[in-house]
């Protein structure tokens, strides 16, 4: 078997990026909501969203199994109001990728909207700007590089997902397989050269990913 | 323009501020020393702080009662309130700085349009410049345009001149004279300085120790020829 490496690659960054813009909205919010004020229920919220970071990778993707399996609560819900397949399709990619990635954005995103002086929030509503105009012309532009760093950071991570993917997922090829996949597939059927093909193209996507969220940091820093 | 401040009741950690008032002034000082709670009475009113207790009422509309738990939100008081450094947005130019909340008045002929406010605060030569290029009192300027242009029932300033040195206030103070005398939009002004208060109030509310001592005239309060008892020290 000879994997296609630019199906593989291309495969990869959709799953990714498509994970990356599904949990953004949600994750903005969250990232807002952390850091303003106090309100019931916070660090309940604090911890569940920091615990895909510490949980072992492929805890996580049992406990999707579970809630996205035929009988789990989600699972079903899909199967039988849209009709929709999850476990062991390209979706639970998708799912995977962006609760493992999830933490990040929210954490990155966190930090730029507490840099923003509550004073100018505060001001807005003074001049007649609701809660969402406020945050969309004064918060959201003012944490613009801290967001974008949070973005690129959660894509990274969305881009080298293995533990979760490989419980909820599978190893499918042309259905499943991310780079970390089939890295892993070929090292364990002995094809360590093209394995080491697809780790280099892997390495250089997150390490310019990485690279241009260091970049966004640096300018939020400023 | 009457708000009425009832049993109000202000708390955070050791500090306690305690009022009851009515101002009807066109142009309202508070005066005291730093700590006394005048910051965070102006943010009371303007609906940026939650008191323990009371009830604030402008012009017979009731814009907070902890008893009846109702809090109008600060974006539909009608109040704009320009704080100590400006605030003024920095991702923004001026000009969208002062439209931010620009909302032209129904009365004919306006009294507070965009180039009558320029004018008057001479904002015409600032309004492509960025913030950042700003200096203290242009910032002021601008931060009072701004909300000015909201077109407010009432404006709250916060120690609008208190980071400015003392060639910069004298260029400041009478802008803020101005905007008193053409606009007719009533003020409260938070001051620790009686020279700012005799040039722009006509009624002095005194804080002190997490109370209310006074409530006079500034000349009442800073002339001791007039009224002794109302003396403040200087």
């Amino acid at each position: 078997m000879a994997p296609d490496i630019w199906q593989i690659t291309r495969f990869t960054i959709a799953m990714a990026a498509v994970s990356t813009l599904l949990i953004l909205p949600a994750g903005l919010l969250v990232a807002w909501a952390l850091a303003r004020g106090t309100w019931l229920g916070k660090s309940l919220v604090e911890t569940l969203v920091a615990l895909p970071l510490v949980m072992p990778p492929v805890a996580t993707g049992l406990i999707l199994l579970k809630l996205f399996g035929r009988f789990g609560v989600l699972g079903n819900f899909l199967q039988e109001t849209f009709g929709i397949e999850v476990v062991f399709t390209w979706r639970a990619v998708v799912v995977a990728s962006a609760v493992m990635a999830f933490p990040l954005l929210v954490r990155t995103a966190r930090v730029a909207f507490e840099d923003v002086d509550p004073r100018l929030e505060q001001v807005a509503r003074t001049l007649g700007a609701g809660r969402w105009r406020t945050f969309f012309t004064i918060t959201l532009p003012l944490a613009r590089n801290g967001a974008i760093a949070g973005v690129l950071l959660s894509f990274a991570r969305a881009l080298g997902e293995f533990g979760a993917t490989i419980m909820i997922a599978g190893y499918i090829p042309g259905a499943t397989a991310t780079l970390s996949l089939s890295i892993y597939q070929l090292v364990q059927l002995g094809h360590d050269d093209k394995a080491l093909r697809l780790l280099i193209v892997s390495v250089a996507i997150s390490f310019v990913a990485v690279l241009l969220s260091e970049f966004f940091i640096r300018r939020t820093r400023r | 323009m009457i708000l009425r401040l009832e049993k109000l009741v202000l708390q955070f950690g050791e500090f306690r501020l305690e009022l009851s008032t009515t101002l009807h002034g066109r142009t309202t000082g508070i005066f005291g020393a730093s700590g006394s709670g005048k910051t965070s009475l102006l943010e009371t009113i303007a609906g940026l702080r939650r008191p323990r207790a009371g009830l604030v009422d402008l012009d017979g509309i009731v814009l907070l009662n902890t008893e009846g738990k109702f809090s109008l939100p600060p974006e539909r008081r009608s109040i704009a309130f320009v704080p100590q450094d400006g605030a003024i947005f920095p991702h923004l130019s001026v000009a969208r700085n002062l439209r931010f909340g620009f909302r032209p008045r129904a009365e004919h002929p306006p009294v507070i349009t965009f180039e009558h406010v320029t004018e008057v605060l001479e904002l015409t030569p600032l309004l492509d410049r960025a913030p950042r290029t700003l200096s203290g009192g242009e910032r002021q300027r601008v931060a009072l345009g701004r909300a000015l242009l909201a077109n407010p029932k009432l404006l709250l300033l916060d120690e609008p001149l208190v980071g400015l040195d003392a060639p910069l206030k004298s260029r400041v103070l009478p802008y803020l004279i101005r905007v008193r005398d053409e606009f007719n939009v009533p003020m409260i002004y938070v001051t620790h300085s009686p020279e700012e208060v005799m040039a722009l109030c006509d009624d002095v509310l005194c804080l002190e120790e997490g109370k209310l001592a006074r409530q006079a005239s500034p000349a009442q309060l800073f002339e001791p020829s007039i009224e002794p008892k109302y003396q403040l020290k200087r």
